[in-house]
């Protein structure tokens, strides 16, 4: 197994505990901590990529990455932000008792 | 893979494994900080210093504590009296993941043999990567920056008291 196959495949085992976190979760902050950690994965990915790609100078994947990390930190800050304001329409952050879009 | 790269990723596995079985909201939280840690790790192992550090400073610093903060704020530590933790159709979303798993597995396993170039470490410096955001990339520099300030305003205008509300 090569060395970029071996961080691809941690990435992928990561990216699937994610999705099995946001999956099968009922709290809505751990789908958020489900979530995060597949955007992680995918950093993971970049940055393995970037390493051991042909033009690691070129930084390409290196930059994609940072960037990917300000979104991500954008997105857990809204995605947090709407999860407290739900709690305090709903008084709960069950997903499960989420099930009306009407207040 | 060295054997450093194996334990970095066990931490980093068992992190984000026991921050989606954990059934107390805290631990899970310290799980997942324990996760971008390890991730962290990794990427100073791929030789991607600046990466690993904003890593450290955006995740194990900022996100791990807006997490608690929700965690505290929804009072969500409290176990739920009624049928745990998980959702009733649990078994369909692990199935879900491990399919994907499974097939990211085998592309990986299948494909990745003629793209490993076993180049020697990239100098890159915090000049350079300076540099290139300020030249190549400072137009996506400029929109992530946009971007920021108003997720910064829409979380706080999202979560802010409503004072009608409060009556």
């Amino acid at each position: 197994m090569t060395p970029l196959a071996g961080y691809l495949l941690v990435a992928a085992l990561l990216f699937s505990i994610g999705l099995a976190g946001a999956l099968t979760r009922r709290n809505a902050i751990l789908v958020l901590i489900g979530i995060e950690l597949m955007l992680n994965a995918a950093n993971l990915n970049l940055i393995a990529f970037w390493r051991y790609g042909p033009h690691p100078e070129a930084l390409t994947g290196m930059m994609f990455a940072i960037f990917s990390i300000a979104v991500a930190a954008a997105e857990a800050a809204v995605g947090l932000g709407l999860v407290i304001s739900i709690h305090r329409h709903a008084q709960t952050a069950d997903l499960d008792e989420m099930n009306r879009m009407k207040g | 893979m060295s054997v450093i790269s194996y334990i970095l990723a066990a931490i980093t596995v068992g992190g984000g494994l026991a921050a989606v079985l954990l059934k107390n909201m805290v631990h899970c939280a310290l799980a997942v900080s324990l996760a971008f840690a390890g991730l962290a790790l990794l990427f100073l192992d791929l030789d991607a210093q600046f990466a690993g550090f904003v890593q450290i400073l955006v995740y194990v610093g900022a996100v791990a504590i807006l997490v608690v903060f929700a965690i505290l704020l929804t009072r969500s530590s409290e176990t739920p009296k009624d049928g745990g933790v998980f959702s009733p159709t649990w078994l369909a979303g692990l199935v879900v993941a491990a399919a994907v798993f499974a097939v990211i597995g085998w592309a990986v396993l299948n494909s990745v043999g003629g793209l490993s170039y076993e180049t020697a470490v990239p100098a890159v410096t915090v000049q350079q990567i300076g540099q290139e955001l300020m030249g190549r990339y400072v137009l996506p520099l400029e929109i992530v920056a946009l971007l920021l300030t108003v997720a910064t305003i829409g979380a706080v205008i999202v979560a802010m008291h409503e004072k009608e509300d409060a009556k």
